[in-house]
Order: C-alpha cells, then structure tokens, then sequence
C-alpha cells in the first residue's frame, strides 16, 4: 500500500492523457502522504491478514491434510479431501441439499411477503410504525436468540404447538418438531422465514419511498388496477433494491448458522455447509483440511453471487 | 442518496391533509388491511409473548397445570435465579469490553478508508473498496478454519492473554470485529461522503489543511448522521454475534453473553421457564436499544441498501 508513489507514478507519463489526474494529491506534503498511507493502510491490513488471507489459505489447505500440530505436519493431497467429500463423506449432500431449500424457502416465501408488507406499510396507512415495529422486531435479535425463544414454541413435550394440538402423547400422535426430519428443518424454516420477512420489509420500504409517486398515479390516471399498477409500475422501478435483495437473500442462505446450530446442533436432519465447517473445527476430530475444502465450496457458491453484485454496484463508478 | 429521505415514514404526517380530502368515510380496503396487518403483527410477536409469559409463571405451576395454562402467579422470580445463579453479569461484561471498542474501531477505520477512497483519485480507489466491500459479503464460514489456525499461532503478551495467543482473548474478538465489519461501514460510508460537496473540503485545503486537518475538522463533524446509523447497527450486531466467539473463544468465561448462553442454558438454565427468563435478559439491551433508536438502525441496514 504505497498511495504516494502510486500517485506520482501516474503524472509524468499520462498527465497529457488523463484530464482528471489527481490535481490534489501534487500538492500534498510528505506529512499529508505519510497520513494518508497510515489512513488506508492500517484497515486494509486488518482486512486483509484476517479476512482475505484465510480465504485463501482456505483454499491452499483443501488441497492438504493436516492435523493441526506444526506446521511441518501438511501434507499436500491433491483433490483427495473434495473426491472424499463428494463420495464417501454422509453429511455433504445432505447439507447442499439444506443450504439450496433454504435459499428456495426464503427467496419463495419471506421475501415476497416482506414485499407485500413493505407496499400495504407504504400507503400512509395509520399505526404503520406499530406495524413495521412488530415485524422487524426478529431482525434485532441474535439469530441464537431466535433458536431459543422457537424452542419454547416447538418443544415436543410442553412446547406451545404440540400442547395447543396436543400432539405430544408419546402413545398417541408425538410431532417431534426437534429431533425428526424433516418437521426439524420445516421449524427452523418457519423461524428463519419469521426473521428474513422483517429484514426484506425494511429494504422494501426504503425502496419503495424512492419510487416516485408520479408513477403511481399516473398509472391510476391510466386506470390500471392496483395489481396492474404493481406489476407494470412499481416492480420494475424496485429493480435497485432487488439485486440488494437477491444478494442479502443469498449470502444469508449460505451463512445460515446460529438458529440451527443453537436449536439443534444441526443433527438428524438439518446440517448445513456451515455446520459442517464448524464442526470440523471445533468437532471431535478436527480434519482442517476437509473443513477448508467444504468452505472453498462454499467460497465459490458465494463468489457467483458475490462477483455479480459488485460489477452492478460499482459499473457506475467505473463509468464516472 | 441522503439519509434524511431513508427513514421509512417520515413522509406520512405531511401528506395527510391532501389525504383526507378524499372524504372521511371508511373505505372497507382499509379494515380488511388494518384486520390482516394487526392479526399478522400480533402473530409475529407470539414467540417472545410466549417467551416472555413463561418467563414470568413459576416452574411448579407449569409443571402441573401445563405451559398452556391460565397463569395464577406472576412474579419474577425465574428472572432474578437466572441473573443469581448462571453469573450473567460477567457475560454482559465481556461483551461490553468487546463491543464498545470493536464498534469504535470499526467506525474510525472505515470512515478513514472511505475518505480516502472518496476524497483523493488515487488509481487503486475501485479496487480497495471492492476488497472491503467484498470481504464483508463472505460467509463468516469461508475463513475460520484458517482464522482458527492463525489465532493459535500469534502470540500475544501475557498481559493481554492467559495463554500467550490470540486464540481465546477478548482481543482476538475485537479484532476480527473490525476487520469483518469494516468492509459493510466501508461501503456505507463512502457512499454517504460522495454526498458530500467537493468544494467544501477543497475549500479546506486552498486554506492551507492538511490530509488530518480536512479529515477531522471537515470529514468526521459531517458523517454524524450516518456514524450514529451505524453505530446503532454494529452495536446490535457485533452484540449478537454468536459464531466467532463459539469458534474463537474456548474458555467459556470468556465468552460474550449471546454465546455463552448455549453454555449457561445447559447448566443453570434446567427448565423451559428459567431458558426464557434468561433469553429475555439477554435480548432486553438489544429491545431498548431497537425501540429507542430504531430509526438510526433501519437507516443503518438501508444506508447499506441504497447506493449514492
């Protein structure tokens, strides 16, 4: 990170070239320089020693196994961990097989609510804050939170549900909501869907304020009905707000952790990749080079969501 | 994109006159909206009522009368044997010492590289703010198995860490704080500075300000509204975090309080009624905190949302 000499190596070849060279920066002193370089310089090391650096490590060591004891202990293995993984190892597909439904669920199901919510909360109805209050209240709270408040609720013994339906007569009918597949990974869904509709409202709103109310009227002046004047209208000008949706939606899927991890642990039935990944960590037998190969997976899976967002985010300011 | 325009309803009390022009008779759209939004706002709000009703019955009674019951007593008794008997306070501790200065940090540093990346054409700009911008979007999952490794290979000084590495510190905690956060706040607030006029800061340097002065004296008073933003925000995330310090920390007193009620639920927390008394404790600074400053935390996520 040298700002100083990336600067002036820009002025004498290509100041004829480029109009908008930075004019300021020759003005600067070699105290201004120094400030400067400490100013980016410092963050960008933090991120990049303890963000990027184990991403790519991540990656190097797949390819290894290694026990964790010394460094010498690496030993380089080819794709031997992602052939075990995608072969022999249970609770891999299980897991891609969970993290997808995901996705599919809160992109089918909260979202387009959170949608419906943010445009009925639009029109300057009254009680709105009460309203908005009242569904993004989930998003505040810690997705551990989240798990142990819905154990209360799917206990299979005295849990709210089964003791309203009296399903819990072990003789009788007994809906484990727990521990049986896939009534577990329904319950997880269900208070992870109760979280993401909170969140999509709230970025729907703030989209929908944008809109410019011309638009709407002028397609009641049209007479198109109001699900016309959605449809035709509405939706398409939210298209800024949607790809901030469609990512926020993804990655959540993916990083989807604490409220199973803290319900169940992610067993019998609702593992995901980030469980998984966990587990080889902090499990009882800690094979990091399993771990690091189901987190490139999951590296990858992100990067065809993360890749796309920032070339739309910042064409813009290529352009400008 | 000024923040001003992104709390959500801030339009209504101005546009209501115009409203009620239209006549005051009741459009019957507007019950059936009003039954369907207050059934579903009470629907979402039965989880923690569930939570924080049986909080509040004493374990004897919902042993025999069921947890589907009419309550008799009422009292806060699990509440006051949650907080007795599991110590939560050191656990709020934890997570104050970590949370004030991670929050601190994080908005110090990013308001740093975003000034830079805003205020100075410098070629790498583009580049360093995808790196940040990027980093935050990766799942926490995709490093922590190297985190993990490299947190027990830095050695500290004993005065910081018990065992001499980064593993298992409250330091180690805050670190990864920033550096993971950084890159959303980054974003966030390069977007807000471009809001902010050139002229004002070139003005400042024509009068002879230095990098630091046009920083400090012009930048930072300005970035108000936003830093308090995303404040609100980080505090409430960084409070509930669980994941890093699940997988960082291996000392359970040193965990922060969301994580360390996994452990505190399997040993103290025996019944249903004493998890939710304790889950209400837990989420009670978070509460205040969403209800008093709600405003500055959904502008916080939208500010993210919406670009400049």
């Amino acid at each position: 990170m040298t700002v100083g000499t990336s600067a002036d190596a820009v002025e004498p070849g290509r100041a004829g070239l480029q109009p908008r060279a930075p004019k300021r920066l020759r003005r600067l002193t070699g105290r201004d320089k120094t400030v400067l370089t400490l100013m980016t310089g410092v963050p960008t090391s933090l991120m990049v020693v303890f963000v990027w650096v184990p991403a790519l490590a991540s990656i190097l060591l797949s390819f290894t196994t290694w026990d964790g004891i010394g460094l010498d202990s690496i030993k380089w293995v080819g794709f031997q961990n992602y052939h075990q993984i995608f072969t022999i190892y249970p609770q891999f597909w299980p897991a891609v097989w969970h993290n997808v439904i995901w996705l599919v669920v809160l992109a089918a199901v909260p979202t387009p609510f959170g949608l419906f919510l943010a445009y009925q909360l639009d029109k300057r109805i009254r009680f709105s804050r009460f309203y908005q209050s009242a569904f993004f209240l989930p998003v505040a709270i810690s997705g551990a939170l989240i798990g142990f408040v819905w154990e209360l609720i799917y206990n299979p013994d005295h849990g709210l549900i089964n003791s309203l339906f009296h399903t819990n007569n072990p003789n009788g009918t007994y809906l484990d909501w727990v521990g049986h597949y896939p009534l577990n990974l329904i319950a997880v869904l269900v208070a992870a869907s109760w979280r993401h509709t909170g969140y999509m409202m709230i970025l729907y709103l703030a989209g929908l304020k944008s809109v410019d109310p011309g638009l709407k009227d002028a397609a009641a002046v049209d007479g198109a009905n109001e699900w016309q004047a959605f449809r035709h209208v509405i939706f398409p000008s939210l298209r800024p707000i949607n790809v901030v949706v469609a990512a926020v939606t993804v990655i959540e899927s993916l990083r989807a952790f604490d409220i199973v991890y803290v319900f169940n642990k992610g067993e019998n039935g609702t593992q995901l990749l980030s469980i998984l990944i966990t587990d080889n960590i902090i499990g009882e037998a800690s094979r990091i080079g399993y771990g690091s190969a189901i987190a490139v997976i999951l590296l990858v899976v992100s990067l065809v969501v993360i890749i796309p967002y920032l070339i739309v985010t910042f064409r813009k300011e290529r352009r400008a | 994109m000024t923040a001003t325009t992104l709390a959500p309803d801030t339009a209504q009390p101005r546009s209501r006159p115009e409203k009620s022009s239209r006549g005051r008779r009741v459009r019957p759209g507007r019950i059936v909206l009003h039954t369907f939004l207050a059934l579903t706002a009470l629907a979402w709000l039965v989880p923690i009522l569930w939570a924080v009703y049986t909080s509040l019955r004493p374990y004897s009674e919902t042993q025999s009368h069921g947890y589907l019951s009419w309550a008799h007593t009422l009292n806060f008794s699990n509440f006051t044997a949650a907080w007795q008997q599991s110590g939560m306070l050191h656990f709020f501790w934890n997570t104050v010492l970590i949370a004030v200065p991670a929050v601190l940090l994080t908005l110090l540093l990013s308001a740093f590289v975003a000034f830079v990346v805003t205020k100075y054409d410098i070629k790498i700009n583009l580049f360093l703010l995808m790196l940040f911008t990027a980093g935050n979007l990766l799942p926490q999952q995709v490093i922590i198995t190297p985190l993990y490794r490299l947190y027990l290979l830095i050695g500290l000084p004993s005065s910081i860490s018990d065992s001499g590495k980064m593993y298992d510190t409250l330091f180690g905690l805050i670190v990864i704080h920033i550096a993971f956060q950084s890159g959303f706040c980054t974003f966030v607030l390069s977007n807000y500075m471009k809001t902010i006029p050139a002229t004002l800061s070139e003005a400042a340097v024509v009068d002879g300000a230095s990098v630091w002065q046009t920083f400090s004296r012009i930048i930072l008073p300005l970035l108000k509204p936003a830093m308090a933003a995303l404040a609100t925000l980080l505090s409430i995330w960084i409070y509930n975090d669980f994941f890093w310090a699940i997988v960082l920390i291996s000392n359970g007193d040193n965990m922060p309080i969301t994580s360390a009620l996994k452990n505190l639920s399997g040993e103290y927390f025996t019944n249903d009624n004493l998890v939710a008394a304790g889950a209400i404790i837990t989420a009670l600074p978070t509460l205040i905190v969403y209800f008093l400053l709600q405003r500055q935390f959904v502008s916080g996520l939208t500010l993210g949302a919406e670009k400049g």
